[in-house]
């Protein structure tokens, strides 16, 4: 019995990491263009808020 | 037309509290930590007694800095800043009572149950189930209130470091709860639902991000909220911080698994902690430029105001400690470093500079502020800073070097390819760096203690204000679109949208990483050898449990030529079915005890529970007399193997019914094999030279426990060959 091999050998297991790279670039992707898509003047309110 | 104003008060009586709670069980937390840190040099300050040995202390030490001390130190920073940020008085002032003080009870009785032994053996999570449940109620009080107070404010816009609070709160409910799934034997005894390698890929997805959403992202917000008040000036790039946001929320989640590199967790979940560490560089240092150069033209301020040193000081170790994760996480410097005292350098450079220096520097800024006066003592708030700052490098500097020293000593074979050192002779080695390490931890507390004198002493010469007046226009019902907006911007003004997809992104991570690990489980080959503990083995593990033997000892080979020559046969994630909880530890302050079964008699393992430097003159470990002399517990022993059946342990009923009996056969055999050297007097004896051996005393659960260890696959050593 090997038991290095046994939690490796389900299928399809790299469907996972896939996945979470995918989603991951999706997410990281989406953020920085609301990021750069928000008006200077939006940015510039919201980064005064504790200063009201 | 403009909205009507309307006049509140901002609530500073709880702040006030938390801030006092924070010093309070900050001194605590280092008191602990100084003392358990002296343990390891002197091991007669573990004064013979069960209460004030390491293991227990270690975990009051690690509770009391994380859940009291940072715990606090959040609420008292959140409540502050979230009123101002929403321009609203905290939603329910009874519930911030209730808040503040279920908080300090469950302090209270972390606190005792440890000393006393209670503790479910998962590090960072060792609080028993009652307590569990209080910590659950109280964070949702916390929870209720926080949102009742952003749903009711009269800001439209929810600033940067409302979202990283609204991250914290969802995800360490979700880490709280699944880590701490467990089956109560009695009030104060449980057992982990999960056992041996999924135990530890939850227990370690719970560790990290414990780390991730209880020591960071709550105080990357006050980050975003303190620097640049007191720098006063905005933050540097607020377009940054939306994307420093949800790549770390995101990130983080899935770095757990590296905590169990080259274990028997599956190889392609180690490979995804990896990865996923080492990406978190980028997120982790964006927020740390941010932090930083928010004091863009103002670092000469840095010179003169003591607030903005402690916090560049802990933005900067912030910054280290994020650079020097991901880099742990690579399994060659993770060889290096786990298990050893790299790591505990690692942690006290984010526990001490980040989480310590920032808390201070709050502390340090609203006292004033909240007292309506000046900080009494500049002169003393610069010493604290020197004091914390050469207390961390003192700490931190000793520390990586005996990690790799450790490493080192480990490592190092002789020509004829025999290990030239054991383990002991490392241990030795370590003693001038654990006594370096003290003196660190003694002028950090120094340093501390400044704090509070300043601050009371501050307070003394300041007017309290209580309810704060403050005015803002109502919000109005209707928003004012003007032209098109996407809805990100929406988001951001909804709370409880924003909560609900901070909860799908962190949710991602658990599931895709837990689910293949558990859905296999039926296919996992179990190892035909490998059986359930005996009654008295289960006792005498739950004794390991009790006595935090975790915090020095792992039990989990790497398949490293070092750790096989040194231990035995690397570990293999079949061994692990029946171990609720796993118990692979993370650092070795002692050797591994995974192949620790008959590696020596049942009399060596009596004398050295009672006396270590009896069998091993330069051992550090404890004392533990009272195993001698303390009767098992038969009583409690059916229950607890029906909790462990319950949970999928192959207990017959036929087992449980005679537990009682095959416990006491089973601890008379090990007896009549310590008798013989009893009666030639080469068992421990107390100081009026009597002999303390029984039959029914803890020490044979102990001993029966430790003989097991990794004997399963011994039985018949060809059965893995093919």
């Amino acid at each position: 019995m090997k038991f290095i091999n046994y939690l490796e050998s389900i299928t399809g297991v790299s469907i996972y990491p896939l996945s979470a790279q995918i989603i991951f670039i999706v997410v990281f992707a989406v953020a920085i263009y609301l990021a750069m898509r928000t008006s200077k003047e939006s940015i510039k309110k919201y980064k005064n808020l504790p200063f009201e | 037309m403009s909205a009507q104003i309307e006049q509140f008060q901002y609530d500073n009586k709880v702040v006030k509290q938390f801030a006092i709670a924070t010093a309070f069980w900050g001194i605590i937390g280092m008191i602990a930590g100084l003392l358990a840190a002296l343990q390891l040099v002197f091991p007669v300050l573990n004064f013979d007694l069960p209460y004030t040995s390491f293991g227990r202390v270690r975990p009051v030490h690690t509770n009391a800095v994380i859940f009291a001390f940072v715990g606090n130190g959040i609420f008292m920073g959140v409540y502050y800043s979230l009123q101002r940020l929403c321009k609203s008085r905290m939603w329910s002032d009874k519930l911030s009572k209730i808040h503040f003080w279920g908080w300090q009870l469950i302090i209270v009785f972390a606190a005792a149950t440890l000393l006393f032994g209670y503790t479910t053996g998962k590090e960072y999570a060792e609080l028993e189930w009652p307590i569990d449940i209080l910590i659950t109620l109280i964070w949702v009080v916390f929870g209720l209130n926080m949102f009742g107070t952003i749903l009711t404010r009269r800001e439209r816009h929810l600033y940067v470091a409302i979202w990283f609070y609204i991250a914290t709160w969802i995800t360490v409910a979700m880490l709280h709860i699944v880590n701490s799934v467990e089956i109560p034997v009695h009030l104060l005894k449980s057992y982990s639902w999960y056992a041996g390698v999924q135990d530890a890929l939850v227990q370690w997805w719970y560790g990290h991000n414990a780390v991730a959403f209880f020591l960071t992202t709550p105080y990357l917000g006050l980050m975003y909220y303190f620097v640049p008040k007191a720098a006063n000036r905005p933050v540097y790039s607020y377009k940054l911080s939306i994307i420093h946001f949800w790549a770390l929320i995101f990130l983080y989640i899935w770095a757990g698994p590296h905590h169990l590199l080259y274990t028997s967790l599956p190889d392609w979940a180690q490979s995804l902690g990896t990865v996923f560490s080492i990406m978190l560089i980028a997120p982790s240092w964006g927020g740390m430029i941010n932090g930083l150069l928010t004091l863009r033209g103002a670092w000469d301020r840095v010179r003169e105001d003591v607030v903005l040193k402690f916090m560049v000081v802990a933005v900067t170790a912030y910054g280290m400690a994020t650079f020097e994760g991901p880099m742990l996480s690579l399994k060659n410097v993770n060889a290096i470093s786990h298990f050893t005292d790299w790591t505990i350098a690692h942690v006290h450079v984010g526990a001490l500079g980040w989480n310590g220096f920032l808390t201070f520097g709050v502390l340090y800024w609203i006292v004033p502020k909240m007292w309506n006066t000046k900080l009494y003592s500049k002169k003393w708030a610069n010493w604290h800073f020197w004091l914390g700052t050469l207390g961390i490098l003192l700490y931190a500097v000793p520390m990586y070097w005996a990690g790799w020293r450790h490493y080192e000593m480990m490592n190092e074979f002789n020509p004829d390819g025999t290990l030239t050192y054991t383990f002991v002779n490392m241990l030795d080695g370590m003693k001038s760096f654990y006594m370096l390490r003290s003196l660190g931890g003694l002028i950090f507390l120094v340093g501390a203690f400044l704090m509070i004198v300043n601050l009371i002493k501050t307070a003394k010469y300041g007017s309290f204000i209580a309810n704060e007046a403050a005015e803002a226009p109502a919000l109005a019902k209707n928003v004012e679109i003007h032209g098109k907006e996407h809805w990100h911007r929406v988001i951001e003004r909804r709370p409880i949208q924003l909560l609900i997809l901070a909860l799908v992104m962190v949710a991602i991570g658990g599931v895709l990483e837990m689910v293949p690990t558990f859905l296999i489980k039926e296919n996992v080959p179990t190892i035909e050898t490998v059986k359930p503990y005996t009654a008295l083995e289960l006792e005498g593990r739950d004794i390991y449990l009790r006595e935090g033997c975790y915090t020095c000892h792992s039990q989990m080979v790497r398949p490293f030529r070092s750790e096989v020559a040194r231990y035995g046969e690397y570990s293999k994630a079949g061994e692990f079915v029946y171990d609720h909880p796993f118990q692979w530890g993370s650092k070795r302050t002692g050797p591994d005890l995974a192949r620790e079964g008959m590696k020596y008699g049942h009399e060596w393992h009596y004398n050295h529970m009672a006396r270590p430097t009896e069998t091993e003159t330069k051992s550090i470990m404890p004392n533990y007399t009272w195993l001698l002399t303390t009767p098992i517990d038969k009583e409690g022993t059916p229950a607890k193997l029906r909790a462990m059946a319950t949970i999928g342990v192959p207990y017959e009923q036929a087992d449980i019914d005679n537990c009682v009996a095959d416990l006491e056969k089973q601890s008379r055999e090990i007896y009549n094999v310590l008798k013989p050297f009893d009666d030639e007097g080469k068992l421990y004896r107390n100081d009026d030279g009597e002999s303390l051996l029984t039959e029914d005393s803890e020490i044979m659960a102990l001993i029966a426990y430790l003989q097991r260890l990794g004997t399963d696959i011994r039985v018949k050593p060809n059965t893995t060959a093919k």
